[in-house]
């Protein structure tokens, strides 16, 4: 048998083996196994076949719950079908896997082990998800390497026929999905010789069939339930042996020996570490280190079933001689009595002891610890402590390792310095920007390195939290020994750095061994480098004495048509000063590489790479550092000294990269994070930015209201404050009737925190009469405006906000006046959804509580460390709050009925009041008018004044109502969440929530696909388009939500597209907020997920608009009882065909370019969907008579 | 009677030629043009920017936001077999070629030195019968003196003329310091006609929104003078087919430019605003005029008023610019 290696990641491991042994894949997509479905729907598409030369059908659907579901329906209808999944989407499957083992049936689902939702959401690593499944009656099989992951999945594909036992198969989140690893691969014989014909035959004759009826899923009563529960009994007994006979089987084939326990170490060990999952391998590293190094005698039992466990197999593992045993969870479970492994082992250990079936020379300590929590760094210097540990007398149980636990002191302490060094391995370090292709790079590096030469290679990457302007380290091991190394590098032979930049963000230089190697991607050449460095790097450099090349990767770019994509260079560089292989051999890989990467691409595109990898080592320099002179440049402080401490203190540090280092102590206890923190970190990602020209301003407020990181911001003032203001702050005078001849008119950019999507520089209808191509917004670079600016910025802020009781807010230009509550956040530079959100912020944020469904908006909106959610002068802000994905319309109507209830216990307790409040202000309070600024106004001074009132009274109703005296004044609830989150998976709650009639706003922020996860189909998905899951263009017509809405008669509901009808999306806004009832926005919001230039994206909002396909709307029943029509139009029939919409967009132009003739029959067929809506529009806004004109 | 023709070595039955525009956009819409009676068909451009900016635009688009936030490491479906611009064109060459019994001829469109040319070869493999060269330069400049881009034209020219079988035709515009200089420096570099004029379409303002925008207007009758003109000039001189284009809506148009020693005329602007059926009926037209003058062949008018073969030559040259102003004042 050959034994190919490959060099792939965990999920496309198990994806390759759960494609080859199913015919029915249905997924919803959740990160970190989002890729498995991916991968799966790829080959599919492209007609790849199971073992049984069938091609398997992949299915996306609408929840995970509803993935369950249908994995149930395939399984009884005897199907081999398979799911991914993880964290809160493996929790909705719950109901359905008690289904699912309760029937005992066959099935493996594949888990990328992630946190689960609690004090905050995490996309990382840990097993919180898994063991929340525990009691299911699934079994439970552990991956700990992405080797494992191969073989163990067809492992439990085996098992799984064999014994009738559901299996879940998982592996840590990121850490194993994302890793990517040398591997054998398993060919397909060999999975064809794993799985018995037989079996699948057996599987196949329980299915559910007409033409041999049965029924099953029966309700059962008190008498026979708990027997019936009993029956499954056996199968759990005989399915660790029938577990570890597919194991031996592997074995067979592969030569790979698993065993349901594995122990690795000293046969003698006398302190024993007891886990499952990646944590396995680093522990198995410091073993052998301290038993070459130190000659201690440790061991680990690595846990592969952990469901059924068989206390059989595992004591078997134990040595003899153990003294003492560390159980380790990557689980927490507040209040129990220990993690769930760690119950496991005592049990297992004391009942084997007492039952006498276990001989130990000594009754072992046992104690349990945490550690690994959301991917927190497991390194061999914990692995140390640990055993450190277990020498004590009395180790500390209940420990947490890898934090600073310095409330409850659970944790142990561990040797920072530590380190496991191995001699013949290459640990090599690259910053670089997300946009700059780093990454890509880099996983092309490792495959050129695995495939091409016989050393071992490993690779994973860190990304930060941001969507725009992200940042992004890649860490990559090769060496001649396979790697265990499971966690990030702590000193590296080679650091990059790919933009010159970041070297004011990290200290990548700490890292860096003695002599290694620092390749620089610098616009200076190697003899003036060493004068624009920070003094700190250049100081690191001599005195590592580290060979310094630099290289001008982006004149490169420029050079060879590559732009900013460095990767080719980059990855060129690297080869030739980092000594993997010779240089030419290494060229001859890179290109061929180029080749297989883009030759579907087109050959311009594999020229222009070929061209750069020559220019790259043409242009690469190495700098003589003796003699170079340190420069002064010193690093700008993290935050400004002006942040509030715990900005100062805490943040800052994670904006540091320091996070690691924020102890318990730091951290709120459950979850409450001040608002307003986006502002401290100046981010200084833009090349370009904004530049206002007072002479061509026509004061529109367009760039204001487009602006998604409002880094735009207008204000009108008294013009006496100009006489303080900087020299170059700019100003004119405010042009309207509205102002007086003394008001001056200003907008200004906040430099630093501009993303530089030119938005507003396409969108100002203003042209400058010199020379036309110059507006009133101009884009120029930021760095030389950045010190000037951020004197104006900060001399703007200071001026006074508009007073809201005389803001013409029904107007664009009057309601950019009003303070963003929402700014700076995380979103992609020139991102569709958030002009919405901020208009929000705008125009209700100093009342609004807002609930926010999972995806884009909770993670620009509410990502650590610092989140955009605002507040103003009197401290009142947007109060934000995210619950799960699939329940936000519940979780916001939640808040509409305990505001209301509130608001009805203050009038109830006003009225018992009257006597000493005064009936005639307890009347004005209860009945107040509140549909205006001036309205809320008062009314807030009536309520502070009942306040100062009540705090006189003092007797139980008034100390009552105190306490709920603010929720008098008018609180706007405001639902918000994407398309996937309100097509999809929350559809069921949106339903319930307009039909119950509640005054509640909800935004669908409508991108047509699942943004935040990669772009996946969603219901409002366009048809014709391709998305991941409609790779061959969706063929079903978008669902028109808005309609749906619109049919329970009492909805206000409007379609928006700000770019297309800016006054019209106010309006929207402003009536959907006053209408006392449900409302429904649905907002056209374009995304990178569209391949559009996103600087021109208004451009496409016109067009949907202009082709009819997004029809612009309001419908508001309030217009029923004035006998008007509800339903206006905002928007006419078509000006342009649904094809020149279409394809401006690669979204739907890519169809055209795969399949010709389909995408023609699909844009057919889209014209007609749109023809048709327009018509059923039209229809509907004449119906009843008048219109609401 | 004989309408047929020779042009770059093939026959054609007649020599009304629908020149590269919309109507072959669609393999039915080139069967129709051959039912209504065309004897050839241009087939509408492949575009240099197409071929070289195209996959690099997907690329980017397709690429753009991928491997910088861990939950979305990409927004696409891993797709690999796309039909570029180029795929798409070479494929319709090939239907066309499939459906219908007429020649047709591809068409390029560039300018500069690269990648695009070998498309040449492609096309020429997809079937097509001939190949029109069109170079659609706009020399901006001002070191660029008149020799570099007469030197653009005649190195195109060969390099597209390299392994390939085919004939070519050069379309040019009528902007040459020395027409009849450059048109024979084509001939030696290897044209097999000379394609005259293309019409270039001009840019347009936009005073509402202080834009400049693409403007096509379709051609009017009394553009085909310049065309009309140089060929009587060149024919006999340039020893390579002659295609008449632009202005041309009529049979007369046709007859006219036939005499001055165009091989076929194409048509476009005609069509595209009047049908394709407008073919059949300059053909009929042709045919009846052709009668009741008493022409037998094409071949037997073809350069019959062309500079050589008028009583005044000097009416192609400064002295008809004389006559015509003359002739104003007469007015």
């Amino acid at each position: 048998m050959i034994r190919k290696k490959v060099t792939i990641d965990g999920n496309e491991a198990a994806a390759i083996i759960a494609h080859k042994t199913n015919e029915v894949i249905a997924i919803y997509p959740i990160t970190p196994s989002s890729p498995m479905g991916e991968l799966s729907d790829t080959w599919s598409s492209l007609g790849q076949k199971n073992i049984w030369d069938n091609v398997p059908t992949v299915i996306e659907m609408q929840s995970e719950g509803g993935a369950a579901g249908a994995v149930h329906g395939a399984l009884q209808s005897g199907s081999l079908t398979t799911t991914f999944t993880a964290s809160q989407g493996l929790l909705l499957m719950i109901p359905n896997m008690y289904k699912i083992a309760g029937e005992l049936t066959s099935t493996v689902f594949h888990v990328t082990a992630r946190s689960l939702s609690a004090q905050a959401l995490s996309i990382f690593g840990d097993h919180s998800d898994v063991m929340a499944t525990r009691q299911t009656g699934f079994a439970m099989l552990c991956s700990n390497s992405v080797q494992e992951v191969m073989d163990f999945a067809l492992i439990s594909q085996k098992a799984t026929l064999e014994s009738r036992i559901p299996f879940m198969h998982f592996f840590d989140g990121f850490r194993t999905s994302h890793e990517v690893m040398k591997i054998e691969s398993i060919p397909e014989e060999v999975i064809k010789a794993m799985i018995d014909p037989e079996f699948v035959k057996q599987h196949r004759k329980r299915a559910l069939t007409p033409d041999n009826p049965f029924i099953r899923g029966t309700a059962q009563n008190p008498d026979v339930y708990f027997q019936g529960r009993e029956t499954v009994n056996k199968y759990y007994n005989a399915c660790p042996g029938i577990t570890q006979n597919a194991m031996d089987k592997l074995h067979e084939f592969t030569g790979r020996k698993y065993s349901l326990f594995d122990y690795y170490g000293d046969p003698e060990a006398e302190r024993v570490i007891v886990m499952m999952g990646s944590g396995s391998e680093t522990v198995e590293e410091t073993i052998d280190y301290l038993k070459n190094n130190f000659n201690e005698k440790t061991g680990l039992i690595k846990v592969r079933l952990y469901r059924p466990f068989s206390t059989e197999h595992f004591i078997n593992k134990i040595p003899k001689t153990v003294k003492s045993i560390a159980v380790l969870d990557r689980t927490k479970e507040p209040g129990s009595l220990g993690e769930p492994l760690y119950l496991d082992v005592v049990t297992a250990v004391y009942e084997s002891i007492e039952r006498k079936k276990l001989a130990l020379n000594q009754f072992p300590k046992i104690i349990g610890g945490r550690y690994g929590l959301s991917s927190k760094e497991f390194t061999p210097a914990m692995v140390k402590s640990i055993f450190d540990e277990l020498k004590k007398n009395e180790p500390k149980n209940h420990f947490t390792i890898g934090i600073n636990d310095d409330v409850t002191y659970t944790s142990l302490d561990f040797d920072k310095s530590f380190e496991i060094k191995h001699e013949a391995q290459t640990n090599c370090m690259f910053y670089g920007l997300g946009s700059d292709g780093t990454v890509g790079a880099n996983k092309n590096s490792i495959k050129i390195i695995g495939e091409e030469t016989d050393n071992f290679a490993q690779g994973y990457f860190v990304y930060d939290s941001k969507k725009s302007g992200s940042t992004t380290v890649s860490h990559l091991r090769f060496g001649k020994k396979p790697i265990k190394s499971i966690y990030l590098i702590q000193t590296a032979d080679f650091v990059a750095c790919h933009q010159f930049t970041l070297l004011e963000k990290f200290d990548m230089l700490k890292n860096i061994k003695k002599g290694g190697i620092f390749l620089l991607n610098s616009p200076y050449g190697k003899d003036e480098i060493f004068s624009k460095l920070p003094e700190k790097t250049g100081r690191q450099i001599k005195e590592k004495e580290l060979n310094f090349y630099v290289i001008d990767a982006y004149s490169v770019g420029k050079q060879t048509g590559m732009g900013s994509k460095l990767n080719t260079i980059m990855q060129t560089c690297f080869f030739a000063i980092s000594g993997i292989m010779p240089q030419d051999e290494a060229i001859g890989h890179i290109k061929n590489y180029i080749k297989k990467t883009y030759s579907s691409k087109g050959e311009e595109v594999v020229a222009k790479n070929f061209l750069a990898v020559d220019k790259a080592i043409e242009n690469l320099h190495k700098v003589d550092i003796e003699k170079a002179i340190l420069g002064n440049i010193q690093l700008p402080p993290v935050v400004s000294p002006k942040a509030p401490e715990y900005v100062r203190t805490t943040l800052s540090k994670i904006i540091e990269g320091l996070g690691d280092e924020v102890s318990v102590s730091q951290m709120p206890v459950d979850g409450t994070f001040p608002s307003a923190t986006a502002q401290w970190e100046k981010r200084n990602i833009a090349l370009e930015v904004p530049v206002w020209d007072p002479d061509v301003c026509i004061q529109c407020g367009k760039c204001a209201i487009i602006c998604p990181h409002a880094s735009i911001r207008i204000k009108a003032y008294d013009e006496d404050l100009i006489k303080t203001a900087p020299p170059s702050f700019k100003w004119m005078r405010a042009k309207g009737k509205e102002f007086d001849e003394k008001t001056a008119y200003t907008i200004q950019v906040a430099v630093e925190d501009c993303t530089g999507c030119s938005l507003c520089y396409e969108i100002c209808p203003a042209k400058n009469k010199k020379e036309v191509k110059l507006k009133a917004l101009n884009m120029a670079a930021q760095a030389s405006l950045r010190k000037k600016e951020r004197e104006n910025w900060d001399y703007f802020l200071s001026l006074p906000e508009v007073d809201r009781r005389n803001a013409h807010v029904s107007t664009v230009k009057g309601s950019q006046l009003l303070q963003p509550l929402f700014e700076f956040s995380g979103a992609c530079s020139g991102c569709g959804e958030t002009p919405y959100i901020k208009l929000v912020s705008q125009l209700f944020g100093d009342r609004a509580i807002i609930a926010n469904a999972t995806g884009c908006s909770s993670i620009y909106g509410g990502n650590l460390p610092t989140t955009p959610w605002a507040v103003n002068k009197e401290n009142r802000g947007p109060a934000w709050s995210n619950s799960l994905f699939e329940d936000n319309s519940e979780f916001g109507l939640g808040m509409r009925l305990s505001i209301d209830k509130h608001r009805e216990n203050a009038a109830e307790l006003l009225k018992k009041l009257s006597t000493e409040l005064g009936e005639k202000f307890v009347i004005e309070i209860i009945n107040a008018d509140q549909s205006d600024e001036a309205g809320i106004y008062e009314q807030r001074e009536r309520v502070r004044i009942l306040k100062e009132k009540l705090l006189d009274i003092k007797n139980e109703n008034s100390n009552l109502l105190l306490t709920i005296a603010d929720y008098l004044v008018k609180k706007s609830v405001w639902i918000i969440g994407g398309d996937g989150w309100a097509y999809d998976i929350g559809f069921g709650g949106l339903d319930h929530v307009i039909a119950s009639g509640k005054n509640v706003n909800i935004l669908v922020l409508d991108t047509e696909v699942y943004s935040n996860t990669g772009g996946q189909m969603s219901k409002a998905t366009g048809l014709g388009a391709v998305a991941k899951f409609a790779s061959s263009g969706k063929s079903t017509s978008k669902k028109d939500l808005g309609l749906m809405a619109i049919n329970y008669g009492n909805v206000y509901v409007a379609k928006v597209a700000m770019g297309a009808n800016d006054t019209q999306t106010l309006r929207a806004f402003l009536e959907a907020e006053s209408y006392d009832g449900p409302s429904l926005i649905i907002a056209y919001s374009h995304c990178i997920a569209h391949g559009i230039n996103m600087a021109k994206a208004i451009d496409n909002q016109k067009a949907a608009v202009d082709s009819a396909y997004w029809i612009l709307y309001r419908f508001d029943p309030r217009n029923l009882e004035k006998g008007l029509n509800p339903l206006k139009l905002d928007s006419g029939a078509a000006k342009i065909k649904f094809k020149d919409y279409a394809y401006k967009e690669n979204r739907y132009k890519m169809l055209k370019m795969l399949m010709p003739e389909h995408a023609s029959e699909l844009m057919k067929k889209a014209q007609e969907a749109v023809n048709e809506q327009w018509k059923k529009y039209e229809q509907l806004a004449k119906e009843n008579g008048k219109s609401s004109d | 009677m004989d309408l047929s023709t020779n042009y770059m070595g093939i026959r054609l039955k007649n020599p009304i030629v629908p020149s590269a525009s919309p109507l072959s956009k669609s393999v039915d819409s080139v069967k129709r043009l051959e039912d209504a009676g065309a004897s050839a068909v241009v087939v509408y451009s492949l575009f240099e920017e197409q071929i070289t900016h195209e996959s690099n635009e997907l690329d980017h688009y397709l690429s753009y936001g991928t491997e910088s936030y861990a939950e979305s490491l990409s927004y696409f479906p891993h797709i690999e077999d796309f039909n570029y611009g180029p795929d798409e064109y070479l494929e319709h060459i090939r239907k066309i070629k499939k459906s219908v019994d007429i020649p047709i001829f591809g068409s390029l469109n560039g300018f500069s030195s690269g990648g695009w040319m070998k498309y040449a070869k492609l096309i020429e493999e997809a079937g097509a019968n001939g190949l029109e060269l069109n170079v659609y330069y706009i020399p901006t400049d001002i070191e660029a003196d008149s020799s570099k881009v007469e030197e653009i034209y005649v190195r195109d020219l060969i390099e597209v003329k390299q392994n390939l079988n085919i004939p070519v035709a050069m379309k040019l515009s009528p902007f040459f310091s020395s027409l009849p200089n450059i048109a024979k420096r084509l001939e030696i570099a290897g044209a097999d006609a000379l394609v005259l004029f293309n019409r270039f379409y001009q840019p347009d303002f936009d005073l509402n929104n202080l834009e400049v925008v693409p403007n096509l207007e379709l051609s009017s009758n009394w553009e085909m003078r310049l065309p009309l003109r140089w060929i009587a000039l060149l024919y006999g001189k340039i020893n390579t087919s002659f295609a008449a284009t632009t202005g041309i809506h009529t049979h007369l148009d046709v007859l006219k430019m036939l005499m001055a020693g165009a091989d076929v005329t194409q048509l476009c602007s005609e069509l595209l605003h009047n049908g394709i059926k407008r073919i059949t009926e300059i053909i009929r037209s042709l045919e009846i005029w052709m009668l009741e003058n008493e022409y037998n062949s094409v071949h037997q008018m073809k350069g019959s008023m062309s500079q050589k073969s008028v009583a005044d030559p000097s009416a192609f040259e400064r002295a008809n610019y004389m006559k015509a102003l003359n002739t104003y004042k007469q007015m």
